[in-house]
């Protein structure tokens, strides 16, 4: 506030340092990261038809987790590590999607499921390899650590990085939220209903790569947020996208940010992020499941 | 004379190195019924695929009002075609209104939300089949007759001028059958919407239709009017069973009955 209005600061300065240079940054960083990730396995459960999709499907976490593997195991500097995170994301979802444009004749969005698995599974291959190979006394605990998820190292610099990729993914779902509610019925209906389907998968497929691969790049491998939030928005608001985009927002940035607080205050030891939203989540999901939104009639 | 509303010419129809249909030519005018008939597999959802340019034709041209459509966008086409297919893909629990409102998205840009003159037609399409009771009601919650009478008000709120039903009866229970025959008779009527259906019951030909087709061996059988193309010779042709067609109410009506059940 005091920084805001340029008066002179009540605080004595290491507060204020610990409060604009190492906490805000990371509340910044949990709520971002738990939105993107939230908003893309929102869109990717309607595109995909299948509540049971996350956003990894195409191989983003994959190939994220392969580039910064790399990038640790190279021993580059942070920076570097993230630049190759986010570089692997992208690149697994380009080789699915070229696998899939490449094959025709069959149910396009199929072949993309499958040729996200298959793909996902070699780039996990390839970390695998990585782990066994690597330094166990530095390198391995690092590689752990990266893959189980942290904002512990989260900066300011991190966010002027992620924070446009999010928003710049964020703006197609925003604009397309009626469209993606049509993808929803499947590519037939969808096209006898006006879609150019093949366009709008581009375009969601690549705003949602964009938003995981940059989460990923800050944060490591975050499961459940975007299999499970969406989830829980859709038990809350129903399905339709325009609702649905905006709570999942909500709660995929809310949850991490708390998930991330428990994280760092619970133990003596700061845990793991990856562990943490599965641990909390999943009592939340069953209490939904068994108590949330019902049909209006029964 | 003007063009018809759909004039099919020499269509061949099918997957790539598996033609399903060979050279057929049909027209359907303003108002008119057109019933397909066939048996299972004789490829009358690709047919009705092919038309709706879900699956391009391997041969022939498409016409609509002596336009060709082949070079037609989706959203074109779906300005033109209403589809009512046997089964609907979604998975997702969207309310009956918000999935007939879907059938509006040829109508605005991309990026536009549902306008005031979207609502209304979405509305008006379902109380024109009178299911405005079930608007807030989940659409995969409903019953299959139900569900179906609501995506005959999807394809409504489309605004279309032609409309196309893949065996719109098929898992329906009689009265349901029977409100959705009428349904599509009087649509057709009081819009002049030309309307192609696909059925397993000849029988509902007499109900609907102005004119039948029928399909075997991937060729066009027959077409003409009801009481000329469904006989017991056509019948037996199409289906391999004995059939008696018999006239009721003085011949306004008339019923297939297999000849088995008469011995």
């Amino acid at each position: 506030m005091a920084k805001a209005t340029g008066a002179a600061s009540p605080l004595p300065l290491p507060a204020e340092t610990v409060i604009l240079q190492i906490r805000l940054p990371r509340v910044l960083a949990a709520l971002a990261v738990g939105a993107a990730l939230a908003a893309s396995g929102a869109a990717y459960q309607s595109l995909f038809r299948n509540p049971l999709v996350s956003p990894d499907i195409l191989g983003v976490s994959a190939g994220a987790a392969l580039g910064a593997v790399v990038g640790i195991f190279l021993s580059l500097p942070v920076l570097a590590i993230e630049a190759a995170s986010f570089a692997g994301g992208l690149t697994a979802v380009i080789i699915v999607y070229g696998i899939a444009a490449a094959i025709r004749g069959r149910d396009a969005v199929l072949v993309l499921v499958l040729a996200g698995v298959v793909i996902g599974a070699l780039f996990g291959a390839g970390v695998g390899l990585l782990k066994y190979l690597a330094d166990p006394y530095n390198q391995l605990p690092a590689i752990t650590f990266w893959l189980l998820g942290s904002l512990a190292a989260a900066n300011l610099h991190d966010l002027t990085s992620l924070l446009p990729v999010v928003v710049i993914g964020l703006i197609p779902l925003g604009v397309l939220r009626w469209q993606i509610d049509v993808m929803t019925l499947g590519e037939e209906e969808a096209t006898a209903l006006g879609l150019d389907t093949r366009m709008l998968r581009i375009v969601v497929i690549a705003a949602a790569m964009l938003m995981t691969s940059a989460a990923v790049a800050a944060s490591g491998i975050i499961g459940w947020v975007g299999l499970v939030v969406p989830h829980l928005a859709r038990l809350t608001v129903g399905p339709a996208f325009a609702r649905l985009l905006p709570v999942s927002l909500l709660f995929g940035a809310g949850y991490l940010l708390a998930v991330d607080t428990a994280a760092r205050t619970i133990g003596a030891v700061e845990l793991p992020l990856g562990v943490l939203t599965a641990a909390f989540g999943t009592p939340v999901f069953l209490w939904l499941l068994a108590f949330g939104r019902r049909p209006a009639w029964s | 004379m003007s063009a018809p509303r759909l004039a099919v010419e020499d269509l061949s129809y099918g997957y790539p190195g598996h033609v399903v249909g060979h050279k057929l030519s049909f027209t359907v005018g303003a108002g008119e019924v057109l019933c397909v008939l066939g048996r299972n597999g004789e490829g009358k959802s690709t047919l009705f695929k092919t038309i709706l340019g879900l699956l391009p034709p391997r041969a022939g041209t498409l016409r609509v009002d002596g336009e060709p459509i082949s070079s037609w966008s989706p959203r074109r086409r779906a300005l033109t075609f209403g589809y009512v297919p046997q089964h609907s893909g979604g998975a997702f629990p969207f309310t009956v209104a918000e999935l007939v409102l879907m059938g509006r998205t040829a109508h605005r840009g991309p990026f536009a939300a549902p306008s005031a003159t979207d609502r209304a037609a979405a509305e008006e399409a379902i109380a024109a089949l009178g299911i405005e009771h079930l608007a807030e009601r989940e659409w995969l919650r409903v019953s299959g007759g139900e569900g179906q009478l609501a995506l005959v008000a999807r394809a409504l709120a489309q605004e279309p001028r032609i409309l196309v039903l893949d065996e719109p009866t098929a898992s329906l229970d009689f009265g349901n059958q029977v409100r959705v025959l009428d349904a599509v008779r009087s649509l057709a009527e009081t819009r002049r919407l030309s309307v192609l259906l696909s059925t397993h019951h000849p029988e509902q030909a007499f109900a609907c239709a102005d004119q039948v087709a029928v399909l075997a061996g991937g060729k066009l059988l027959q077409i003409g009017a009801p009481a000329d193309v469904i006989t017991s010779a056509t019948l037996r042709a199409c289906y391999s069973v004995e059939v008696a067609v018999l006239p009721v109410a003085e011949d306004r009506y008339r019923v297939c009955v297999p000849r088995l059940y008469l011995q």
